[in-house]
C-alpha cells in the first residue's frame, strides 16, 4: 500500500465530516445511498410480501399506498438520482481529468449535506404520517384530497433537488475548466461525456420539478388555486411540469451507468471503444431529445391526439442514441480479449436487461399498446428493467471495477461472480413475471388482486428474495475486503486512463506530478490478427 | 509527509484567495463566473415553470386575466421598476469600483444597492397589504372578493401573482444577504483589483433578479389593461 493516501491523510471524524476532498465526499455519498437503498428495499420487501396472496391481508389499503409511495420516493430521489454521479462520478471525475479536485470543493461538500438533510427530512415525513400519493404527487389528490404528510415529503425532495443541481453545475464547470494540459474534449473518457450529459439534465430539469413542488405546496398550504379544477385549474398541467423533469430524470439514472459500461468494456476487452465519437455524442443526443418526450406519460390523460402523436414519434427517436451505444459496445467486444471478471459480468447483465427495458419502452411509445398497458404491472416491470437492470447494474459494475482504486484492495472475485449471477437470476425472476401479469391486465398500486395473477406474483416475490441475497452479498464481501482484501496495486486490470496512472488509493492531491496528456482515450495496443495476446 | 503540494506552496507565494486546485486567479475567476451563469440558467427554468402556468391560464382565461390584472394599482409597481433599475446601476458601479480597487466606493455603492433593494421590498409589502384590504388574496381562508363572472379564474391569476412576486421577493431577500456578505469581504480587504470575482458574480445575481422583475411587471400589471378599460 502507498504510504500517503487520501484515506490516511487525516483520520479524525472532523477530517471526514468537513472534508473538501472529492474522494471522501464520494465515500460519504456511497454510505448515504446504501442506507437509503436499504430503507427503499425494506418497503419493497413489504410490497412483495403483501402481494404473495391475492387478498389484501398483510397491509391495509391505506398502509399499502404509503408503503409503495415511500419505496418509490426513497429509490428514485435518494438512491437512483445521486447513485452514480454523486458517488463514482465524484470520485473519478477529477482523477479522469487529471486535476486535484472538482471546481468548487466547498460547494461539493455542501451538496452532500443538502442531500443528507433533504433525504432525512423526507424520512421524517414517514413518521409524521407517511405519504400516500405515489412518488408522482399527482394533483388534485396531492393538493386537496390526501391526508398524509405531503408537504414535509415534498419539501425534503425540494431541498434534495439543490444537491442534484449543484452537483451537476459543479461537474459541468469542472469538465470545462479543470482538464489537464493536453486533455482535449475528444480525448476524454466516455464516462466523463456521460457525466457531462447527465449534469446538463440535472441543471436544466431539476429547477422545473422544484417550481412544480413549490406550486403544489402553495396550493396545499395556502389554499391557492393553481391546479385545482374547482377554480378552473388544470391537473394535467401539473403532469406536464412534473414529467418535464421526471422523464429526463430516468436519463440522470441511466446515462452515467452507460458511461460506466463504456469504461468497463474498454478496460476488460482491452480495446479502443468502437465509434468513440458516436458513443460520446449519443449521450448528448439522449440528454437533448430526452427533454422532448415527456408527453408519453399522458397518453390517457386527455392530451390532444396531435401532441400525443408528436410525443410518440419523439419517444421512438430517443431510442436511436441508446441503440447506437449498445451496437458500439457489442462491436467493441467483438474479437476483444475479454476478461470475464465481476465488473464485466455486471456489464453483460446491464446490456441484456437494458435491452429488454429499452425495447419494452418502444412498446409503450406506441400509443395503442400504451393505452392497453397504462397503469398495469407492465409499466412497473419496464421501468424496473431500466432503473434496476440498467442503473443499478451499471453502478455495481462500476463499484467492482474501481473498488481497487478506491480502497487499494481487491474484493473476492469468486463471491463477486456468484453474487452477480444471483442478482441477474433474482432480478429476472422478480420482474419478468410482472410483464406477463401486467400484459394480462393486473393493475399497479393495489394491495389486492384477482386470483388469476397469483402465480406471477408468487414468482416475483420469490425472485425478490433471491435479489435481496444478491444485493446483501456484495455489502458483506466488500466490507470484508476493506481490511482483508488482497493488495490491489495501482492498476490491477491493466487499463489505460488517468485514474490508473496514480497510486491506489490515490493521494489527497490525486497525482504526485501534474499529468500532461498526449494520447487518446483507450489507446490499447492493437492485437495482431490471428494472434492471441 | 512532504508531498508534492507542500513543495509547490513553498516554491512560489500564492495569492491568499487562490484555491489549491487552480493554476491561477484568472482560471479560478473564470470557473466561478461560469458557475454563476449556469446557476442563473437554473433560475430561468425555475421561474420558467411558473411562467408556463401563467401562459397556459392566460390563454385559457384571457378576459379574467385582463380584468384581474387591471385591479392592481400601477403606481407602486412602476416605482418599484424604477427602484430596481436604479439598483442595477449602483450594482454595476460597485463592480467597476472593485475592478479599480476603490474600496470606499465599493462600500458606498453596495450600501445604496441594498437601500434600494430594501425599498423595493417595503413597497412590495405595501402592495400585499393592499391586496389583503381589497380581498384579493386567493387562499389562507380569507374572503376572496371579485366580480361574479370571473370569480374562479381570477383566483388563479392572483395565486400566480403571489407565487411569482413572492419567489421574486425571496430572491431579493437572498440578494440582500449576499450584499451584506460582500460588505464584510470588502471591509476585511479581501476584495482587490486582482481578486474581485465575489463582487462580480454577486452582481450577476443581482442583475438577474432585476431582470426577472422586468418581465413580471408587464406580465402581471400591464398586459390587457386597455382591454378592460375600453370594454
Ligand atoms: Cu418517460
Amino acid at each position: 500500500m502507498p504510504t500517503n493516501t487520501y484515506l490516511n491523510a487525516a483520520t479524525t471524524l472532523k477530517s471526514w465530516l468537513l472534508t473538501r476532498d472529492h474522494k471522501r465526499i464520494a465515500l460519504m455519498y456511497i454510505a448515504g445511498i446504501t442506507f437509503f437503498f436499504g430503507i427503499g428495499g425494506f418497503f419493497a420487501a413489504l410490497i412483495r410480501l403483501e402481494l404473495v396472496t391475492p387478498a389484501g391481508d398483510l397491509l391495509t389499503d391505506e398502509t399499502y399506498n404509503k408503503v409503495f409511495t415511500m419505496h418509490g420516493v426513497m429509490m428514485v430521489f435518494f438512491v437512483l438520482i445521486p447513485l452514480i454521479p454523486a458517488s463514482l462520478g465524484n470520485f473519478l471525475l477529477p482523477l479522469m481529468l487529471g486535476t486535484k479536485d472538482v471546481a468548487f470543493p466547498k460547494l461539493n461538500l455542501l451538496s452532500f449535506y443538502v442531500y443528507l438533510f433533504g433525504s432525512l427530512f423526507t424520512l421524517y415525513a414517514i413518521v409524521a404520517g407517511g405519504l400516500d400519493t405515489g412518488w408522482t404527487f399527482y394533483t388534485p389528490f396531492s393538493t386537496v384530497a390526501s391526508t398524509s404528510a405531503v408537504v414535509p415529503a415534498a419539501l425534503g425532495i425540494f431541498i434534495n433537488g439543490f444537491s442534484s443541481i449543484l452537483t451537476g453545475l459543479n461537474f459541468m464547470v469542472t469538465i470545462h475548466k479543470m482538464r489537464a494540459p493536453g486533455l482535449t474534449w475528444f480525448r476524454l473518457p466516455l464516462f466523463v461525456w456521460a457525466l457531462y450529459a447527465t449534469s446538463l439534465i440535472q441543471v436544466l430539469g431539476t429547477p422545473v420539478v422544484a417550481i412544480t413542488i413549490v406550486l403544489v405546496a402553495a396550493e396545499r398550504i395556502f389554499g391557492f388555486g393553481l391546479f385545482n379544477p374547482a377554480v378552473g385549474g388544470d391537473p394535467v398541467l401539473f403532469q406536464h411540469l412534473f414529467w418535464f423533469y421526471s422523464h429526463p430524470a430516468v436519463y440522470i439514472m441511466i446515462l452515467p451507468a452507460m458511461g460506466v459500461v463504456s469504461e468497463v468494456i474498454a478496460g476488460m476487452a482491452r480495446k479502443q471503444i468502437f465509434g468513440y465519437s458516436f458513443v460520446a455524442f449519443s449521450s448528448l443526443g439522449i440528454a437533448i431529445v430526452g427533454f422532448l418526450v415527456w408527453g408519453h406519460h399522458m397518453f390517457v390523460a386527455g392530451q390532444s391526439i396531435y401532441s400525443a402523436l408528436v410525443f410518440s414519434v419523439l419517444t421512438f427517436i430517443v431510442a436511436i442514441p441508446s441503440a447506437v451505444k449498445v451496437f458500439n459496445w457489442t462491436a467493441t467486444m467483438y474479437k476483444g480479449s475479454i476478461s470475464w471478471q465481476t465488473p464485466m459480468i455486471y456489464v453483460a447483465g446491464f446490456i441484456g436487461l437494458f435491452a429488454i427495458g429499452g425495447l419494452t419502452g418502444l412498446f409503450l411509445a406506441a400509443m395503442g399498446l400504451d393505452i392497453h398497458v397504462t397503469d398495469t404491472y407492465f409499466i412497473v416491470a419496464h421501468f424496473h428493467y431500466v432503473m434496476v437492470g440498467g442503473a443499478i447494474m451499471g453502478y455495481m459494475a462500476g463499484i467492482h471495477y474501481w473498488w481497487p482504486k478506491i480502497t487499494g484492495r481487491m474484493y473476492n472475485e469468486f463471491l463477486g461472480k456468484v453474487s452477480a449471477a444471483i442478482v441477474f437470476i433474482g432480478f429476472n425472476l422478480t420482474f419478468f413475471p410482472q410483464f406477463i401479469a401486467g400484459y394480462a391486465g393486473m393493475p399497479r398500486r393495489y394491495h389486492a388482486y384477482a386470483d388469476a395473477y397469483q402465480v406471477w406474483n408468487v414468482l416475483s416475490s420469490a425472485g425478490a428474495s433471491i435479489l435481496a441475497v444478491g444485493f446483501t452479498m456484495p455489502l458483506l464481501y466488500l466490507a470484508w475486503s476493506l481490511k482483508n482484501g488482497e493488495i490491489a496495486g495501482d492498476n490491477p486490470w491493466g487499463a489505460v486512463g488517468l485514474e490508473w496512472n496514480t497510486t491506489s488509493p490515490p493521494p489527497t492531491e490525486n497525482f504526485h506530478t501534474q499529468p500532461i496528456v498526449t494520447w487518446d482515450a483507450y489507446e490499447y495496443p492493437t492485437p495482431v490478427e490471428g494472434h492471441v495476446v | 509527509m512532504s508531498n508534492g503540494a507542500a513543495v509547490a506552496h513553498d516554491a512560489h507565494a500564492h495569492h491568499p484567495a487562490l484555491a489549491h486546485h487552480f493554476e491561477s486567479l484568472d482560471a479560478q475567476k473564470e470557473a466561478s463566473v461560469l458557475g454563476m451563469w449556469l446557476f442563473l440558467v437554473t433560475e430561468i427554468l425555475f421561474f420558467g415553470g411558473a411562467l408556463t402556468a401563467y401562459m397556459i391560464y392566460r390563454t385559457w382565461y384571457p378576459d379574467a386575466f385582463a380584468v384581474a390584472s387591471s385591479e392592481i394599482a400601477i403606481l407602486p409597481g412602476a416605482i418599484n421598476t424604477a427602484v430596481l433599475i436604479l439598483s442595477s446601476l449602483t450594482m454595476a458601479l460597485a463592480v467597476h469600483a472593485a475592478q479599480t480597487g476603490e474600496r470606499g466606493k465599493i462600500l458606498v455603492f453596495i450600501a445604496i444597492t441594498m437601500v434600494l433593494g430594501a425599498a423595493f421590498l417595503g413597497i412590495k409589502a405595501y402592495e400585499y397589504h393592499e391586496k389583503y384590504v381589497e380581498g384579493h388574496i386567493p387562499g389562507l381562508g380569507l374572503p376572496f372578493r371579485f366580480e361574479e363572472e370571473y370569480y374562479r379564474p381570477a383566483q388563479i391569476f392572483f395565486s400566480i401573482y403571489f407565487v411569482l412576486t413572492g419567489l421574486h421577493a425571496l430572491h431579493m431577500i437572498i440578494g440582500l444577504g449576499i450584499m451584506t456578505w460582500m460588505l464584510v469581504l470588502t471591509r476585511k480587504g479581501v476584495i482587490t483589483p486582482e481578486y474581485y470575482a465575489p463582487i462580480e458574480i454577486s452582481g450577476l445575481y443581482w442583475h438577474f433578479v432585476d431582470i426577472v422583475w422586468i418581465f413580471l411587471f408587464p406580465l402581471l400589471y400591464l398586459i390587457g389593461r386597455h382591454v378592460h378599460h375600453v370594454g
